[in-house]
């Protein structure tokens, strides 16, 4: 089917675009950006007067927890999920069940995501053995296999002569390594942030030391060793201030942010809400303020969801034995949108860090519409309001600290490879 | 004015007359723990469920003891001998209690914010005997009771309280109602058990040596050691511990003369306390320990909405 978009305001940081234009799709690729496109015969037209049409947004961090952890969420609903929230490629973490660090389980991820997703899928490997951290995962097989990179993401590698193993052998391999930033002996048995509301409400707090002493060993095991690395999820002013530190003298190092960092401090946690646990643990308003700057000065370089799916028995219990993390998905793009209207990012420069950035980190031919690009497009509707709701979201899980909020904007229209996979 | 709270999860956020309220109530309780026949029916026919998912003697028995002096019916539940050990969440721990029909569920629970949690699923009355290092304001409030019957009052009273503010229930229940009453908090103990912000829940002041905490104190609450939290991380040694935050007669004299000695208990003799100190003149803690039925009499009648204890 081919496509024929009318009238959007064009954002494409790839090519420098940003203006009105038609883009045509013709057998799934970007055939033609311009004024006044004709349509072709048998081409399907789509008013996006007053809305914004991107490069498809990549969502470089989520959990799919396929296979094994279905009753979480699956790739089917998982990539309806992403697909309702604008994605039209994700990247899922590998600690699935079995974990993701062989041929096998990449190969069935990806098959089930062509036969059964209806956005596209890369999985990320693992770094280590069943994600122990003891040994190294074959590396070479699963990029082989399909994998886009590798993280033991949830665990951090705690050992850091391994770790600087797997910079090097990763290098080698020709593999991005993304770091789970964390050191676990300051975190013990933390379940929130450390500082006033964990001492008013008498939970245990993690100190943002946890997560800077983590990033600070990575990047200096990355320049060691020369290898380029990605810091997932960073949440602190620390992290922001060493990554900032590390790329002015040359480290090949990235980072993402995910939108509860900037969108919520740990006041969320009051009322000992579960769906305001995640790892790492919500900040601080100043953490919040340093992340939103890593944003606007660049250092920031993507916005994942680490969407991570928990049933309601997972988190309809005690505070300290709630799992950690709540669905993304679908409410990434308003919350990042917000961060346009408060002045941090321009729109040109959110649409790079929801879509060419992490395309580019993960070595993807996505997040640009440059003519003869696969033909993924988010149509975005930035002044669409809705409420989240549990039976509003697409993913199997609801863990969402949004629920009963209102939002504004969203996609409009999610096209994967030329097909319209999500119209709202 | 009445008590207008369905359960009592912590002090904080009760005003200062729902704490005099409650403290003026204790006093009448133990005025019927003076009679021979130290029981009246006031809660006869309602059913007081104790569900201890931690360890406790003192504070179970006397909710126990307050629940009978009020003629309720008690069912004791604790977690090694309930279907808990089978996985039962608590949730549905909840849902199968509150289908009996129990008027309060008494909990103790080893996870800050629980009651939060089960208060919020049950139509019943919970009151909180002790969550995680959260609240534990039955505690809090024979504390209370305790410097108000020495002192006669508890506004610009000085309280210090030394030893593990961070895992402390105690610790909190104490500061928030003593704050809400104008009382100053003054707090000391082991940087590695104070927690971050601790000033700001009230008029709270963070010394960095017990002496300046006690020196002209009117109460000095010792808090316990919790020897299974500790860890090796926290204190090199209970030696030494003892040397700079335990309280012998030495370090009480910088306390005013008249200062009363309080502890929650169980005590570790010669690590908290010396024995001299805990068995002296100017200990309270066995008046706490009788005061807490009293305020556990007052917990129970209030959220239970009952009548005046005339008989």
């Amino acid at each position: 089917m081919n496509l024929l978009i009318k009238g959007g305001r064009v954002i494409d940081p790839s090519q420098g675009i940003d203006g009105t234009f038609d883009i045509l799709v013709e057998n799934g690729l970007v055939k033609e950006v311009g004024s006044m496109l004709p349509a072709p015969a048998g081409t399907e037209t789509v008013d996006a007067a007053g809305l914004i049409v991107t490069p498809g947004l990549v969502d470089m961090h989520v959990h799919l927890r396929d296979p094994g952890l279905e009753y979480k969420e699956d790739i089917v609903s998982g990539t309806k999920a992403a697909a309702a929230g604008g994605f039209t490629t994700v990247a899922c973490m590998p600690n699935t069940k079995p974990v993701n660090d062989n041929k096998a389980v990449t190969s069935y991820i990806i098959a089930k995501a062509q036969n059964e997703g209806v956005v596209n899928v890369v999985p990320v490997g693992a770094i280590t053995q069943g994600s122990k951290g003891e040994a190294l995962a074959e590396m070479g097989d699963l990029k082989e296999a399909g994998c886009v990179a590798v993280s033991d993401d949830g665990h951090p590698v705690t050992n850091s002569e391994l770790m600087r193993r797997a910079l090097e052998y990763a290098k080698g391999m020709g593999i991005m390594v993304i770091s789970h930033a964390e050191d676990l002996s300051l975190v013990g048995d933390g379940v929130m942030n450390e500082g006033f509301t964990a001492t008013e409400l008498g939970l245990k707090g993690i100190p943002w030391a946890a997560e800077d002493a983590a990033v600070a060993r990575d990047v200096y095991l990355a320049e060691c060793t020369a290898s380029p690395l990605h810091v997932a999820h960073i949440s602190t002013a620390g992290s922001v201030r060493i990554i900032r530190n590390a790329k002015a003298r040359g480290v090949k190092v990235s980072c993402e942010t995910a939108p509860h960092y900037f969108s919520l401090t740990d006041d969320a946690v009051r009322g000992y809400n579960t769906n305001a646990k995640m790892n790492p643990p919500l900040r601080g308003a100043a953490a919040v303020a340093a992340i939103k700057e890593g944003l606007r000065d660049g250092t920031i370089d993507a916005i994942a969801t680490d969407h991570a799916p928990h049933h309601l028995d997972e988190k309809d219990v005690e505070f300290n034995i709630a799992l950690n993390g709540i669905v993304g998905l679908e409410t990434s793009l308003p919350l990042s949108l917000k961060l346009v209207e408060e002045g941090v990012l321009t729109l040109p420069a959110l649409v790079e860090k929801m879509s060419c950035n992490p395309a580019r980190i993960l070595g993807l031919d996505r997040g640009t519409l440059k003519v003869g690009a696969v033909a993924d497009l988010t149509v975005i509707d930035p002044n669409a309001a809705w409420t989240v709701t549990a039976e509003g979201l697409a993913s199997k899980s609801k863990n969402s600290p949004w629920l009963g909020e209102p939002m504004k904007g969203g996609a409009a229209y999610t096209i994967v490879g030329g097909k319209i996979v999500y119209q709202r | 004015m009445g008590f207008k709270h369905k359960d009592i999860i912590g002090l904080q956020g009760l005003t200062r007359e729902e704490i005099e309220l409650l403290l003026d109530t204790a006093e009448n309780m133990k005025e019927i723990m003076g009679r021979d026949i130290k029981k009246v029916p006031t809660l006869r026919g309602k059913t007081v469920v104790n569900l201890f998912y931690e360890a406790s003697t003192r504070t179970r028995t006397s909710f126990e003891i307050a629940a009978k002096r009020l003629s309720a019916d008690t069912i004791n539940i604790s977690a090694s001998t309930s279907s808990v050990t089978k996985g039962e969440t608590l949730s549905d721990t909840a849902r199968n209690v509150l289908a009996m029909k129990p008027d309060i569920i008494v909990m103790r629970h080893a996870a800050s914010g629980a009651h939060h949690y089960l208060a919020q699923r049950v139509s019943c009355s919970v009151i909180n005997a002790g969550d995680g290092a959260h609240e534990h304001p039955s505690q809090g409030l024979l504390d209370m009771l305790t410097m108000r019957q020495k002192f006669g009052r508890l506004e610009g009273l000085k309280v210090a309280i030394v030893g593990d503010i961070t895992h402390s229930r105690v610790a909190r229940s104490d500061i928030f109602g003593l704050t809400t009453m104008g009382a100053q908090v003054c707090l000391a103990g082991p940087p590695t058990m104070m927690p971050p912000g601790i000033e700001r829940l009230g008029n709270v002041v963070v010394c960095s040596d017990m002496r300046e905490a006690i020196s002209g104190a009117d109460v000095v609450m010792m808090l316990r050691i919790q020897l299974e939290r500790q860890g090796k991380t926290l204190l090199p040694t209970l030696r030494e511990y003892a040397r700079y935050y335990g309280l012998n007669p030495e370090k009480l004299k910088l306390a005013k003369p008249e200062a009363i000695v309080m502890h929650p208990g169980p005590i570790n003799r010669g690590v908290e306390l010396s024995s001299y100190v805990a068995d002296g003149d100017q200990s309270a803690i066995l008046t706490q320990v009788e005061n807490g039925v009293a305020v556990r009499m007052a917990m129970l009648y209030h959220v239970s909405g009952g009548e005046l204890p005339t008989a």
